[in-house]
């Protein structure tokens, strides 16, 4: 195995890495390398530094240290009884690799995570290492990401908070029917507990800076959480339900959803067929609802047909107009923030730019269009005073009208 | 607008700019036409590096303001924007921002109707430059040169095609971020110098001027190849957000066509390697039967023998699973009839559980072995096997719908729970199963067999108690 080059192992590692979602580097506090003897900065915006073909974005190093695993989770790739090429890195290996992708700026930091090889303990610490390395030894001001590891000591996990700009657990299955089968190994009680303890730890550190300028900072980009969609029965209202959870008892930056996507080596209890990656992207809509747009997570379920999934032809932004016709069409010239909000095809800039624009001038159809990215998706939502979609709102193909027209399928759609 | 005080009435100016980015410059010049009056139409506003008006023709010279002049308004979000509007390569930027500060004296709060078409214009253009400089600040590439003159042997060199005339405006990004490193900036536009102490500015430089390669760039094509999911192509994502003017520069791009390529290959393979069930499980156990014996999912199911069906009353409350067919059952084609299977009739007998009214079945359905001679020895089928076999093994159970089954050995607890578990752990009590049916979890009778002195009589009582609390459990779930 020693005979590996890094090259080889890059390629494994990297490889196990890509079921995470989560690439983020944004919102996390502003330093620079200026007086110090390292490198990196970083802004609060993040930084894309190139995007795969799958579309996603690659800010980070995302690998793991080890792909062996004493876990068996069935929907994971490096799960003990799968067969994959097996490789490992040191904490010193992970740092060169960082220090050297970051210094031809190929990325903003590293996401490190791991396999769990001996005991949770043994890897949190092996994890801790590569980022003491690169804080301490190298005085590195990137962004580093660190993974948690259930079961892990709440010491090791708070000593990680602070070399981290963000740490994160994966509750992985949305229900804990679903955690308790596919991966059996895992205990969401144990996963939600330690959440909790980085929540308090956040805010015992805010509050501790609040008074000592010198606190230390202690995971300044928060946490977050993926869960895995389409691998077990559950229905978008019950993830959508688990993440505005989520999202209200531990306080995370943010919960991505990750398609279960087929896997080599895919062990047998798996499903089925994989989910069309539509539905993830009518997740992360939802959940741009609630968070942007004030939606209650009761709200976008309602958006939900009567089986607890969402419509994939169209937005849930939509669905929920067309569900909700007498609360439409709106006057763009009255109407408050948060009722314009809710008009499909009106993005929260939109609706600020309309708010701004209307203390000038009464906002006729042209007005509106050139405020909009698309007038004909809006116009039957709204009046303006030369425009009133007299029967629009009524029409019973109203749906076909605004779904958008089905394209030609691509020779190799995903 | 009030009076022209201060001109002449068919005065033009032609006001030149010493450098297409200087912001300060044209701010300065613009304060003094604002206070002479001078209306937008009489002013051509030119730049260095950029092409004259070529009928233009005016006094280059500025007027004088009045010394009572009324000082410039500006509002901070109109600065905000024309600075980076200024370094927009549109060739009217600065007739832009002239006319929008023109018409901002009158009409202070202008900026906030964003249905106006002047401030629409001046939006995009500081919306196309702050993207520019994003993408500037993502897709610089440095590569390393070695020069042994300097102390620290080490110094990075990037070039870069920015769409505008950003370079010097980003400077302060990548001193703030690579403050300990040497580093230079090469563009069509100019240069940028840092020797981890004073930025210097140099003259445009050309492709040929930057090193050709980095031996990292292999490690992060590696990177870029194996992060990419084959399984969720969205080239059209990828391409609005990187497009494709970008490429030349960027080390990774040559892999993106034929990772597209490759991208369906590869999922398909995901997936045959994966064996990932599409198809619906049998609904009879004829169905099962007859599937078990074309199955060939796992390299058992291609040796040289024969799958071996469960056997009992499709409605039985007791299901007793076992590992795997023995040599003996392989060649009788029906489970547990071997030695182990002859104990384990003569305990349930002892027991009192007629095997007439269990079903058998076992966790792989067919029999792994290494040939030794004549013989044909047992090997224990891994994890995996196990865990391919379990679609085989939940079809059963749908069918059957057992209240109780009896996992003897690890491999028949794995195949039910899908996790390996430790027999002397679990025994002796029920594991509840998502069906409502319960799992009770024994030794395989084969173990007992190995067995000799003490330990034989130590496991063979527990054995005895275990099947005897099924009995007893049997008969609390049937009544």
């Amino acid at each position: 195995m020693e005979s590996q080059s890094i090259l080889e192992r890059l390629g494994i590692l990297a490889d196990a890495a890509k079921y995470d979602a989560s690439c983020a580097s944004s919102g996390t506090s502003g330093r620079n390398s200026l007086g110090g003897k390292g490198i990196g900065s970083t802004e609060g915006m993040g930084i894309c530094h190139a995007y795969a073909p799958d579309g996603r974005c690659i800010s980070l190093l995302k690998i793991l240290l080890t792909n062996h695993c004493v876990f068996d989770c069935h929907y994971c790739i490096n799960r003990k009884s799968s067969n994959v090429r097996r490789a490992r890195f040191t904490p010193q290996e992970v740092a060169d690799l960082t220090l050297s992708f970051y210094r031809r700026n190929y990325i903003e930091g590293l996401f490190l995570s791991s396999g769990i090889v001996k005991s949770s303990n043994r890897t949190m610490e092996q994890l801790i290492e590569a980022a003491r390395i690169l804080r301490e030894e190298h005085d590195f001001r990137g962004y580093i990401h660190l993974k948690t590891i259930p079961e892990a000591d709440p010491e090791l996990v708070h000593e990680a908070g602070l070399y981290a700009d963000r740490v994160s657990i994966n509750v992985e299955l949305p229900t804990d029917s679903g955690l308790t089968r596919l991966a059996p190994d895992k205990d969401a009680r144990q996963i939600e507990g330690a959440m909790g303890r980085t929540k308090d730890d956040i805010a015992e550190t805010s509050d501790a800076r609040k008074r000592f300028r010198h606190a230390p900072r202690f995971v300044p980009a928060g946490q977050s959480t993926q869960m895995i969609v389409g691998a077990d029965a559950a229905t978008d209202a019950d993830i959508v339900d688990k993440a505005s959870r989520l999202y209200g008892s531990f306080g995370l930056r943010r919960v991505y959803y990750s398609a279960f996507s087929p896997i080599p080596d895919a062990s047998a209890v798996l499903p089925l067929k994989r989910p069309p990656l539509i539905r993830e992207h009518r997740l992360y809509q939802s959940d741009w609802l609630m968070r942007f747009y004030g939606y209650k997570p009761a709200e976008v379920m309602q958006a939900a047909g009567a089986d607890g999934m969402l419509p994939l032809d169209i937005d849930p932004k939509l669905a929920w107009a067309l569900k909700f016709r007498d609360r439409f069409p709106l006057d763009v010239n009255r109407a408050a923030r948060e009722d314009l909000l809710r008009v499909p095809g009106l993005g929260v800039g939109a609706v600020d730019r309309i708010l701004a624009a209307r203390r000038h001038r009464t906002l006729r159809l042209d007005d509106v269009a050139r405020l909009t990215q698309s007038i004909a998706k809006v116009r039957p939502f709204l009046c303006t005073v030369d425009w009133r979609p007299t029967a629009l709102t009524d029409r019973a193909d109203l749906r076909a009208l605004l779904a958008p027209k089905q394209e030609q399928l691509e020779l190799f759609a995903a | 607008m009030s009076a022209l005080r201060h001109i002449e009435l068919d005065t033009c100016y032609l006001v030149h700019l010493p450098e297409p980015d200087d912001f300060d410059a044209w701010r300065e010049r613009a304060r003094v036409l604002i206070q002479c009056d001078v209306p937008p139409d009489r002013i051509v506003w030119t730049a260095a590096g950029g092409a004259g008006d070529l009928f233009a023709r005016g006094d280059s010279r500025l007027p004088a303001p009045a010394p009572n002049a009324p000082p410039v308004r500006a509002s901070r979000r109109f600065v905000e924007l024309a600075r980076q509007a200024a370094l927009h390569t549109d060739p009217e930027r600065f007739a832009l921002l002239y006319r929008l500060l023109w018409r901002l004296q009158a009409d202070p709060r202008i900026m906030e109707d964003k249905a106006d078409l002047d401030v629409r214009r001046i939006e995009e253009r500081s919306k196309a430059v702050r993207r520019d400089s994003h993408k500037m600040h993502a897709f610089v590439r440095f590569r390393r040169v070695e020069s042994d003159e300097e102390e620290n042997g080490e110094h990075y060199v990037a070039w870069f095609e920015p769409e505008h005339h950003i370079l010097r405006a980003n400077a302060g990004f990548f001193v703030r971020r690579f403050a300990y490193m040497k580093w230079s900036i090469l563009t069509p536009r100019g240069s940028l110098h840092w020797d981890g102490e004073t930025l210097e500015e140099g003259p445009p430089a050309q492709r040929g001027d930057a090193p050709t390669g980095d031996p990292m760039e292999d490690l992060w094509r590696t990177y870029y190849a194996s992060i990419f999911n084959p399984a969720r192509l969205k080239v059209g994502a990828m391409l609005k957000e990187m497009p494709r003017k970008y490429w030349k520069n960027m080390p990774e791009a040559a892999l993106i066509p034929e990772l597209i390529a490759g991208a369906q290959k590869r999922e398909l393979q995901m997936v045959a390697e994966g064996a990932l069930e599409t198809e619906d499980r049998p609904g009879t156990l004829k169905a099962v039967d007859k599937a078990i014996h074309q199955c060939r999912r796992c390299p058992i199911g291609c040796l040289d023998n024969r799958a071996v069906m469960g056997e009992g009353p499709k409605d039985a409350a007791l299901m007793i699973v076992g590992e795997q067919p023995g040599d003996q059952e392989d060649l009788a084609g029906r489970p547990f009839v071997g030695p182990a299977g002859q104990l384990l009739d003569r305990y349930l007998e002892k027991a009192g559980v007629d095997r007439k009214d269990a079903y058998l079945t076992n966790a792989v359905k067919h029999f792994k072995f290494v040939q030794r001679g004549k013989r044909r020895l047992h090997q224990s089928p891994t994890a995996k096997e196990i865990d391919i076999c379990r679609w085989w093994l939940e079809s059963e159970r749908e069918i059957v719908q057992p209240k109780l089954i009896l996992a003897t050995g690890a491999s028949a607890a794995r195949g039910i729970l899908g996790k390996t578990v430790s027999i002397s752990k679990t025994r002796g009590e029920p594991i509840p199963l998502e069906d409502n049916s319960e799992l009770w979890v024994t030794a395989h009778p084969s173990y007992l067999l190995r067995l000799d002195g003490e330990a034989k009589e130590k496991q063979t009582r527990l054995f005895e108690a275990d099947l005897a609390a099924v009995k007893e459990r049997l008969a609390e779930l049937a009544g």
